[in-house]
């Protein structure tokens, strides 16, 4: 082949390559643009103020659409009814009744993360530190503490010891009380000193107290800790991303037990008989699970097959018994305000 | 990319004859060229296929992680072979053009698969072919260049390269940023800068011939060859330098340990390292072909100790952090391209391939231990403490090394 027709060829080749590789991206945009445009709307309420008024769920709505990643208010009397959109965007979301506090990603070349304390009107009062990837966020009840956890290293707790969290609690007026991975962690009696150490997923249990996930060397702990003693206290294995029942009676947590990595079973644990009942969910859930009530659960699934961006919020008894059922379809992220 | 093809502009008015002599062959250039669309290629799916495979094919990283490792591995000893072929037709374009036609190929294959075990052979085809074409690439840098400037030479290559390895990764969030979820769309235009490379390699590379011996080489040559007193030192060296190099992860896991700068940035702390590499990566070239081969590559594992000992101090800042990344960089570009200049010129034409194979592959290896053991010792004494024992042994490797290297010329005779 002569020179010329090598050059030819190539430039034959180059073209080809560029045009056609353009035109399946801007053939997939358009598609994409169109899916969102046919995606049935859902259906929307305007009275957000008056719904706050009454006990309600807050959740980040994922109903596919321009309105995919807001924060909606539902009322607790029919939570899958019309939602109120907050106008907020927000990966993670967790409220009281005065403040809420919100995890997001803005998505770019660089993607950055942010923590924000939103305020009664759903407007950013306050910007807290979050380094990495959003993961958990919660508020004590009288909501004067946040907590928010994201991953520094690694992108899932699927991995131990592929992953690194940074637990930040601090107070709703900005002054941050310290990183918990900081604070001492004992097992059966003595500090671990361990480098791989991670605590994550804080459930506040009034005062200075708080419990949490402690994790070294493959292992895993329910925590107790004390923000004024700076100190952390393994009370069980095997525990992750605890919540705090209503009645302070209870943790609902999930369970790695003998699971295949990345599977967790949702599980409650008795404070005071330390008794562990597993909950009838048969699915994994890689969720922090929030307390509708002292007798039922709540936690985001992504939904099965199809569009895995879409997720619903499930409901399941407390007490092992019954079957889980859909709260809120399209859906992530539950807080319940009463 | 501008890419400077003399040492400066107007130097071929030169009277002293030399001018000539100190180009980098355009097939050099041509080969880098290859290489840079090849790493946006797969640097593009490499950069996504974490998330990909958790968040679209809804498997756990561990799986991945588990298999990336073999691979490594398999990637690693596929290499030698790919040498040897090359060595043994004396024909490197072609045994290079299966390895990068045989990576083209797995991107679009990513289209219409779905389960974990597809993928896994996908990912393995394209590390195949990333081991094979690697060593006769290499071979052909070397046939096509000036012994005197192969330091250069090499140094022009990876620039190239790691500009495409820099640009791979943005290239693809980019297109997921403007068609969010769209991992379809990063796979049809990886494989479109992966058919412009190969593109380039088949219709303007020359095909050269590495040696005019028409006898073929045989597998006991080449292997007496990979044991003679010739490559038996540098291998050494190689392989001791090797298993203290940490993988630049460990250091920026350390980094961001104590630097909210580093944290929030992760994912930038590659490209930080990446931006230094490719551009001291024609400097020390050039200064390995002037002050020796051997010095930058022991010079380069003293930046590396620098870099350790930063990394392990208690406390740092944004300051510490950059100096890191630009000590890693540093140490890349002097060593990288540099051991394959250093190696082409210690074995005979015939076995080029396999020479540089063998001594890619050594480092390879060790390094992979490397990070293995790191990981451990990182569990058991704690991120400073860690670092601190790996940076006295390498502080003490290094003389070794360097002792191990002694001797090696300037311009062996070829």
């Amino acid at each position: 082949m002569s020179m010329r027709a090598r050059i030819s060829a190539l430039v034959a080749i180059l073209l080809t390559a560029t045009l056609g590789a353009t035109g399946y991206v801007l053939y997939e945009r358009q598609a994409q643009a169109d899916s969102v445009a046919a995606a049935p709307k859902v259906p929307v309420r305007d009275d957000l103020t008056a719904l706050r008024a009454a006990p309600h769920l807050v959740f980040r709505n994922t109903a596919l659409g321009d309105r995919y990643g807001e924060v909606a208010v539902t009322p607790l009397t029919n939570p899958d009814g019309p939602r109120a959109m907050t106008g907020a965007s927000c990966d993670r979301i967790y409220a009281t009744s005065t403040d809420a506090i919100c995890l997001s990603a803005d998505r770019g070349l660089v993607t950055t993360y942010k923590a924000k304390l939103l305020d009664q009107s759903w407007a950013e009062r306050r910007d807290l530190p979050l380094a990495g990837i959003p993961s958990r966020a919660r508020l004590s009840a009288d909501g004067s503490l946040v907590a928010t956890t994201a991953f520094v290293f690694g992108d899932s707790y699927a991995n131990p010891g592929q992953f690194s969290t940074r637990t930040v609690v601090s107070k709703v007026d900005g002054t941050v009380l310290g990183d918990i991975e900081q604070f001492d962690l004992v097992v059966d009696g003595k500090v671990v000193t361990a480098a791989d150490k991670n605590l994550w997923g804080v459930t506040f249990a009034g005062g200075n107290r708080f419990y949490a996930t402690a994790a070294s060397g493959g292992k895993t702990w329910l925590v107790e800790g004390d923000l004024s003693t700076k100190r952390v206290t393994a009370l069980r294995s095997d525990v992750e991303c605890p919540s705090l029942s209503p009645d302070g009676t209870r943790i609902a947590f999930k369970k790695h037990g003998k699971l295949q990595a990345g599977k967790w079973r949702l599980a409650v644990y008795d404070l005071k008989t330390g008794k562990e009942t597993v909950l009838a969910e048969q699915r994994s859930v890689d969720d922090q699970a929030v307390w509708l009530d002292n007798s039922r659960v709540l936690y985001g699934l992504a939904r099965d097959g199809g569009d895995r961006a879409t997720s619903d919020i499930w409901s399941v008894p407390a007490d092992g018994t019954g079957s889980p059922q859909i709260l809120v379809h399209d859906a992530w992220s539950p807080a319940v305000v009463r | 990319m501008y890419v400077t093809l003399r040492d400066r502009p107007g130097e071929d008015a030169s009277p002293s004859g030399q001018a000539v002599a100190r180009r980098v062959s355009s097939t050099v250039v041509l080969l880098g060229i290859v290489s840079l669309l090849t790493d946006v290629s797969s640097e593009m799916v490499a950069s996504i296929m974490p998330l990909y495979l958790t968040a679209v094919i809804g498997l756990s990283p561990v799986a991945y992680g588990f298999w990336d490792g073999i691979y490594q591995g398999i990637s690693a000893v596929v290499r030698i072979a790919g040498g040897y072929a090359a060595d043994r037709r004396q024909r490197p374009k072609l045994v290079a053009i299966i390895g990068y036609g045989v990576s083209a190929l797995s991107r679009i294959a990513m289209l219409p698969v779905q389960g974990f075990l597809a993928i896994s052979a996908i990912t393995t085809a394209d590390r195949l072919g990333k081991g094979v074409r690697t060593a006769p690439r290499d071979a052909l840098i070397a046939a096509s260049s000036d012994p005197r400037t192969l330091g250069r030479s090499f140094g022009v290559h990876r620039a190239l390269d790691t500009t495409g390895a820099a640009l791979g990764p943005l290239v693809a969030f980019a297109l997921l940023w403007a068609v969010p979820g769209s991992y379809d769309s990063v796979f049809v235009v990886s494989f479109a800068f992966a058919i412009a490379g190969v593109a380039v390699l088949v219709l303007l590379v020359p095909n050269m011939r590495t040696a005019t011996a028409a006898a073929r080489v045989g597998l006991r040559r080449v292997s007496r060859e990979l044991a003679g007193p010739a490559l038996r030192r540098p291998l050494i060296a190689s392989g001791l330098l090797g298993v203290l190099t940490v993988g630049d992860g460990f250091i920026y896991l350390s980094l961001q340990d104590r630097d909210d700068f580093a944290a929030l940035y992760f994912p930038l702390l590659y490209v930080g390292t990446n931006a230094v590499y490719l551009s001291l990566a024609v400097p020390f070239g050039r200064l390995a072909d002037r002050v020796g081969r051997a010095r930058v590559l022991v010079a380069g594992h003293v930046a590396l100790l620098s870099g350790y000992l930063l990394a392990a101090r208690p406390s740092g800042g944004l300051a510490t952090t950059l100096a890191v990344l630009a000590l890693l960089g540093m140490f890349y570009a002097a060593t990288d391209g540099v051991l394959a200049a250093l190696v082409s010129r210690l074995v005979p034409a015939e076995t080029r391939g396999t020479g540089i194979a063998a001594a890619q592959t050594v480092v390879a290896l060790s390094r992979f231990g490397a990070s293995l053991g790191f990981g451990l010792l990182w569990a058991f004494m704690g991120r400073g403490s860690a670092l601190l024992l790996v940076a006295a042994l390498l502080a003490a490797a290094i003389p070794v090394a360097a002792w191990l290297l002694r001797g090696i010329p300037r311009e062996a005779p070829a």
